[in-house]
């Protein structure tokens, strides 16, 4: 893309509401996970004051049953989040446009034996492998926990980038381009990619998603990390230690509505990118 | 120019890639230098096949195809850029051949990235803006515009022009004015014409004869990936020698002359091709004895410059 | 009397205003006639055959009444066209043969379709299989799947299938623009049939294809940007056209027997104008030859000889001076 086309597309994503209030929200998620910890001077599992006190102005999301700081917990676990999304999500979505686009774009017997490798990934069941390599470490961290849910979560985004490519390679403006001499990656990334641009940010939302879930399931059976606190936990926590029947909100509403406030913000704002790239949808 | 020798493409379909599909066969025919030649099939025919195979788009099964007595199918990076300097093609589809998330006149800024960089922006703006005069464009009216803000015919020139800008010898056209409406598909028609003129050599893919007619010296017919009909394209239109020639020409749809009743057949389902003739479900001259069946015809020249693969003339 | 169409204008609702898609169409169909409809792309020809049996948003009808057989159509209520619909005017729509339900067989779909119009399938399944047969398909087609059929068979299925009632008038949206030549051929004939054994009074062939229509045509209408331009016999169209844009048009199709090298033919310079806010009158006005002040005023559709319509000033005065 040159700088004009470049700037034109700037110019239309600016105009977009629904870019721009999809992204507003994720940025302000964002930013909470960095200013959030400069307005506590709490630990995230520090015992800080009375047990299962609702929102007041000192403790601003109340307190868990033992007298921890939601609002601490809530920031801290908001940064896991993020990385748990964008780790995780990031690498599978990653490893699928890799696999994705050569199955895709070369077809033949590499597209055969990457359909065979992704259907074998596809079909072990994920959450066994994760539980058994969650049970032999010792000590989980964030990350590891992300390439975990990385490596396993690509080949159904693989799968739909693979069928995307397929489609968009029979187009007569993919041999125009074979025509003008450019090579098998320029091609891919200058003529394909683009057109795929919000379809990948697509998956990307949806793989970050994922991400989080499963870390979220995986926090909730004990297997989540071992030196970290996550939305997942925190939500994970509140209903083990009964916050559902004692009616103490606080403690899980706000990693629940945070979790479902991003995703569904990454959505609008593929929606919105949706029209910023297609130009005919534009001009409406 | 350009050669075929006996091209056949073979493509593998069902599970395990066990059943064979046959979309071109043995076909074998040469352009020649600042000529028109018309390649002309019904839809499935493989016509566009052997565009694609022309432009090494898609891989030849058996067979050579020569440019310049060079086999094409040996060319490889820098080798292939320069062919594609003198070989380029135009396709059916005007909205399908640009990027619909870019501005159309890109196709000319990969030429330039790709062919031209010690060019200079200004120095190339001008070749661009001559080439597209050559084609009867106004370059203010179509630059930076998508392609969706372009009509078919000012798109389907867009690409003519940018093969010009490479000096090309030899053009694929695959049906490009099919799409075009029927006032304005002339125009790019005798743009080719006049490019031919100039010197350059066109493979004219068509399913439209009276559009070979137009422009074309010679013609190739093709029928189930064969050829049945090559030759002078006078000849071919004015004595068609074969069964399926004869058939499409009482069946074109003319201004100066009615349909005669009941001299199509009507198809039915096409059997599995078992090496005969490829006509032969169709045929009303097909032998009873089924030797048409069994026995491959190959193309004899029944008179100068005209050939036929048919059992009704001697030596097929 | 067959067919009555006063005054049709149908806008489509855009976003951006009204496309004015057809104006002030006014013309008959004889019964028994065959009348082609032909122009470019865009012209408003699958406008005016939609409008005349399924006239629903975005289109919306600004004036205009169509009569058939006398009979008032309430083109403008989707809800009591349906009882006109199939058994009175029918349509093969255009890609049709595409658009069967690939999962049922063509026996489920005829079925569901005359159930639709209160008819039992029983009792209309001795006439299916005459009328297959005279169509050279077999019964057996009923027990197959779209897919298994050629695109010409499944052509021919639908021209069955639609004309099953007998309806008075049948509108033929570019039926043969996907077929070869030889399929081309026989399902212009077999429509010609049709009207021969009664199947259907009065035929509308809505083509690009002008030389197709010389063929089977008994008149031609020809319409440019949303306008009425010529309407009059197969033969006058072709061979004595009266409008410009008709002379341009004929001119300009190659032809076996028309060589590049011996008659170079010309296109017509520019392109038809956006419908969205068309220019003032005659619509063919700017890429007009013989355009002159009075074009910009919207010449009427008139007769100017019998049979023989057409709207063009420069006409009208030429006619009027012999």
């Amino acid at each position: 893309m040159d700088l004009q086309v470049r700037s034109e597309t700037l110019y239309f994503a600016w105009r977009n509401t629904k870019l721009r209030v999809g992204l507003s929200v994720v940025l302000f998620f964002v930013a909470l996970t960095f200013i959030g910890p400069l307005l506590t001077d709490y630990a995230p599992y520090d015992y800080v004051g009375p047990a299962a006190q609702p929102p007041s102005p000192e403790y601003w999301f109340g307190t868990t049953i033992f007298g921890q700081d939601v609002f601490t917990q809530f920031v801290m676990g908001l940064k896991a989040t993020f990385q748990v999304g964008i780790i995780g999500g990031g690498l599978g979505t990653l490893l699928g446009i890799l696999i994705g686009f050569t199955a895709g774009y070369r077809g033949g017997l590499v597209d055969e034996i990457l359909n065979i490798f992704t259907n074998i990934v596809l079909v072990i069941p994920t959450l066994a492998i994760l539980l058994i390599i969650a049970a032999y470490l010792e000590v989980r961290g964030i990350l590891t926990e992300s390439v975990f849910i990385g490596c396993t979560a690509w080949p159904w985004a693989a799968r739909a980038i693979r069928a995307q490519t397929f489609s968009l390679r029979t187009r007569e403006f993919v041999d125009l381009a074979r025509l003008s001499g450019m090579n098998v990656w320029r091609i891919i990334m200058t003529e394909i990619a683009p057109n795929m641009m919000s379809y990948l940010l697509l998956v990307f939302i949806l793989q970050f998603g994922g991400a989080v879930l499963i870390a979220a399931t995986l926090d909730f059976i004990g297997l989540g990390p071992t030196n970290a606190v996550s939305l997942g936990l925190m939500m994970n926590n509140a209903v083990l230690w009964g916050a559902l029947l004692l009616g103490m909100w606080w403690w899980f509403i706000p990693p629940g509505l945070a979790i479902m406030a991003i995703v569904g913000a990454l959505y609008v704002t593929n929606v919105g990118l949706d029209e910023v790239f297609s130009p005919k949808l534009r001009e409406m | 120019m350009l050669e075929l020798e006996a091209v056949s493409k073979v493509y593998r379909v069902g599970t395990f890639g066990g059943k064979e599909l046959r979309a071109v066969h043995r076909v074998s025919f040469d352009v020649q230098d600042g000529e028109v030649v018309s390649l002309i099939g019904e839809s499935g025919s493989g016509k566009s096949t052997i565009g694609k195979m022309i432009l090494r788009l898609i891989p030849i099964s058996t067979g050579r195809i020569l440019f310049n007595g060079v086999d094409i199918s040996t060319l490889k990076g820098v080798a292939l850029k320069a062919y594609y300097r003198k070989v380029q093609g135009v396709f059916q589809d005007p909205f399908s051949s640009y990027n619909p998330i870019f501005k159309a006149d890109r196709v000319f800024r990969i030429l330039q990235q790709e062919y031209f960089p010690e060019l200079s922006r200004s120095e190339w703006q001008d070749r661009v803006e001559n080439a597209l005069r050559a084609v009867g464009l106004n370059p203010d009216q179509v630059l930076d515009k998508f392609p969706h803000q372009l009509s078919g015919g000012q798109l389907q020139r867009f690409l003519i022009a940018r093969a010009l800008l490479l000096g090309i010898q030899f053009l694929v056209a695959d049906e490009i004015i099919s799409m075009l409406d029927a006032s304005t598909r002339i125009d790019v028609l005798n743009l080719l014409a006049d490019l031919k003129a100039e010197g350059l050599s066109i493979l004219f893919i068509t399913h439209d004869l009276s559009l070979g007619y137009y422009i074309s010296e010679r013609a190739v017919i093709l029928y189930r990936g064969c050829i049945v009909e090559m030759g002078l394209t006078d000849k071919i239109y004015n004595h068609p020698l074969h069964p399926y020639t004869r058939m499409l020409m009482v069946s074109v749809p003319r201004l100066d002359r009615k349909w005669k009743e009941g001299e199509v057949q009507l198809r039915g389902q096409q059997s599995e091709l078992a090496g005969g003739c490829v006509y032969y479900d169709r045929c009303p001259e097909a032998d009873k004895d089924g030797s048409c069946r069994s026995h491959e015809p190959v193309l004899v020249e029944v008179e100068p410059g005209h050939f036929v693969a048919c059992k009704l003339y001697p030596g097929a | 009397m067959s067919l009555q169409v006063e005054e049709l204008t149908v806008y489509y609702q855009t976003l951006k205003g009204d496309v004015r898609a057809l104006e002030e169409a006014t013309f008959r169909v004889a019964d028994g006639e065959i009348m082609g409809l032909a122009g470019e792309s865009g012209c408003g020809k699958s406008t005016l055959a939609n409008s005349l049996i399924l006239l629903k948003p975005p289109m919306r009808l600004v004036k205009g009444r169509v009569t058939l057989d006398g009979e008032e159509l309430p083109i403008h209520d989707m809800e009591r066209m349906n009882s006109y619909r199939f058994e009175r005017i029918s349509i093969i729509p255009q890609y049709a043969m595409n658009a069967l339900n690939p999962t049922q067989k063509i026996g489920k779909i005829i079925a569901d379709l005359v159930r639709w119009r209160q008819v039992d399938f029983d009792d209309i399944l001795p006439e299916l299989k005459r009328r297959l047969d005279l169509v050279h398909l077999s019964y057996d087609v009923l027990d197959m799947y779209p897919i298994e059929l050629s695109g010409g068979m499944k052509q021919r299925v639908v021209m069955v299938l639609s004309t099953l009632l007998n309806p008075s008038l049948l509108l033929a949206d570019e039926i043969t623009s996907a077929l070869d030549v030889s399929s081309q051929k026989a399902v212009m004939e077999m429509l010609v049939s049709f009207r021969g054994w009664e199947f259907v009074r009065s035929v509308i062939v809505i083509t690009h294809d002008l030389s197709i229509l010389y063929q089977v045509a008994d008149s031609i209408l020809i319409m440019y940007a949303g306008q009425l331009a010529e309407k009059a016999s197969t033969v006058a169209i072709i061979r004595a056209p009266r409008h410009p844009y008709t002379r341009m048009l004929i001119s300009s199709l190659p032809e076996v027997g028309v060589k590049h090298a011996e008659r170079r033919l010309t296109g017509i310079p520019g392109t038809p104008p956006l419908l969205l806010n068309p220019p003032e009158g005659c619509r063919f006005r700017e890429r007009c030859p013989v355009a002159f002040e009075k074009c910009v005023d919207v010449p009427p559709f008139i007769q100017i000889e019998p049979g023989h319509f057409v709207a063009c000033w420069k006409e009208f005065e030429t006619n009027a001076r012999a």
